[in-house]
């Protein structure tokens, strides 16, 4: 068990994290980066990011590792693949321990914990994952070579990928919980239009059934309440983005009604020393440009925090 | 053909053999650089220092070579990336297919090789 103090210690190394990390490290800061996954967070689930300033082209890979060498390079600490068994916000100083009996403390907090894909949980979604289910068309399409699949989701990523799927599957049945789809106009006319694409509308799926592999989906309307099921060999999710805030649910940190951290202008918190940054806070583009000024603005000011604390 | 990771690679058949003859405990992680694949070579670069008793290794799913993973009668029915295999004297132990979290990875490695 070590205790360890620092100045800031931020949650999340995504590129808002990653970011914060440099200026604070470079404001020569004694900073931690806490992450419960990978760092480069989203930016390692994108194959190639095209609309990052400075490079026309590059892996969401090499992007993330550069951020992270770059980071490290001017003394941030980083931690991956962590457990945070608690996260106590003090009036003065803030701790976070870990279920391996560590426990860090600091003045300033940055939460950058992003988000992630949502998740139906119903019976047999974690069973089938990579037996049928995928969260990623590019990644699994061609394994639906001339399949039967469904697509489940009614956003622009659900009606893109579901044409881009008809490349590979003989039929692709997109299943939706409301009447009408919250896409753009272009992508709902190019599914509807597609002669592979049919539809099945107010329904939600309750349980994913086979074998070895995936064979039917169970899913029931919402209106009639009635249930039928469907033969499939492959289901695509695409629900949708939460916020990763389920850490701070029930503290003082105020959320709003999506989950999502509510901040000011200096993206601090309700609690004092505490500032959020990137997807896990409420704004209205989700994008690494606007997580890397969040981060920006979120380590410029906790480092002024810091300072007039002390 | 080798992917663009800081892991070591399986480029070729003859050194898979290689690889599966040379050491008791052997993982390959088998993909393309997608979302599913890179968070479980990400785990694996970390898991590298603590795991000494075990090879890591990625292979590009890809390559024509690759079909001594793709294959696999334990990698039937997989249809999600990655395909990762753990080998233990040369006999598939487990074999997992779609992404992983690290403490997925590591209950099999305690399982199968500790
Ligand atoms: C498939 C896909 C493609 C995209 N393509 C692009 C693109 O081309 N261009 C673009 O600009 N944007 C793109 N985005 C959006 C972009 O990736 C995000 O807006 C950005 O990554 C958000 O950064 P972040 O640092 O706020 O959070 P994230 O990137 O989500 O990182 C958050 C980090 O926090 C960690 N974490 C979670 N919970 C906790 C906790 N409780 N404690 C500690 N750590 C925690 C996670 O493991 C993760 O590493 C894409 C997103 C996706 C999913």
């Amino acid at each position: 068990m070590s205790q360890n103090q620092y100045d800031v210690i931020i949650l999340g190394g995504g590129p808002a994290g990653l970011t914060a990390g440099i200026y604070l490290a470079r404001a020569k800061s004694n900073v931690l980066i806490l992450d419960t996954g990978t760092p480069g967070g989203q930016m390692i689930l994108t194959y190639e990011i095209a609309n990052y300033p400075g490079f026309e082209s590059i892996s969401g890979y090499q992007l993330s590792s550069n951020m992270a060498k770059q980071a490290k390079s001017f003394g941030c600490t980083i931690k991956s693949n962590v457990k945070i068994s608690e996260i106590n916000f003090g009036k003065d100083i803030h701790e976070i321990a870990l279920e391996n009996g560590d426990t860090y403390s600091a003045p300033a907090l940055i939460l950058a914990t992003g988000g992630r894909s949502r998740m139906l949980n119903v019976p047999g979604e974690t069973e089938y994952k990579g037996r049928g289910i995928s969260y990623c068309a590019t990644c699994d399409g061609d394994f639906f070579q001339d399949k039967e699949i469904i697509v489940v989701g009614g956003g622009n990523s659900a009606l893109e990928e579901a044409v881009s799927l008809t490349k590979y599957a003989s039929k692709v049945t997109i299943l939706h919980e409301f009447d009408h789809f919250q896409a753009f106009e272009q992508a709902v006319r190019e599914a509807k239009e597609h002669p592979k694409i049919n539809f099945i509308m107010e329904s939600h799926i309750t349980g994913f059934y086979g074998d070895e592999n995936l064979r039917k989906v169970q899913y029931k309307n919402l209106k009639t309440g009635v249930e039928s099921e469907l033969s499939i060999d492959g289901a695509f999710i695409f629900i949708g983005y939460e916020a990763n805030t389920s850490a701070f649910k029930d503290s003082d940190v105020k959320l709003n009604q999506w989950n999502e951290i509510i901040t000011d202008e200096k993206l601090q918190t309700n609690i004092p020393g505490v500032f959020a940054a990137g997807d896990c806070r409420t704004k209205q583009f989700r994008q690494i440009t606007t997580a890397v000024a969040d981060g920006t603005v979120a380590a410029l000011n906790a480092l002024n925090y810091v300072r007039e604390k002390k | 053909m080798t992917l663009p990771t800081t892991l070591k690679h399986v480029a070729s058949e003859a050194q898979f053999s290689e690889i599966l003859n040379e050491n008791e405990n052997v993982m390959i992680c088998c993909g393309r650089m997608g979302p599913m694949c890179v968070p479980v070579y990400a785990a694996m670069e970390e898991l590298q220092d603590e795991y000494t008793n075990v090879e890591f290794r990625d292979m590009a799913f890809d390559s024509p070579d690759a079909r001594v993973i793709r294959e696999l009668p334990e990698c039937r029915g997989f249809m999600g990336l990655p395909f990762t295999v753990y080998f233990k004297n040369g006999k598939v132990a487990a074999a997992t297919s779609s992404i992983q979290s690290k403490e997925q990875i590591t209950t099999i490695l305690d399982r199968e090789f500790k």
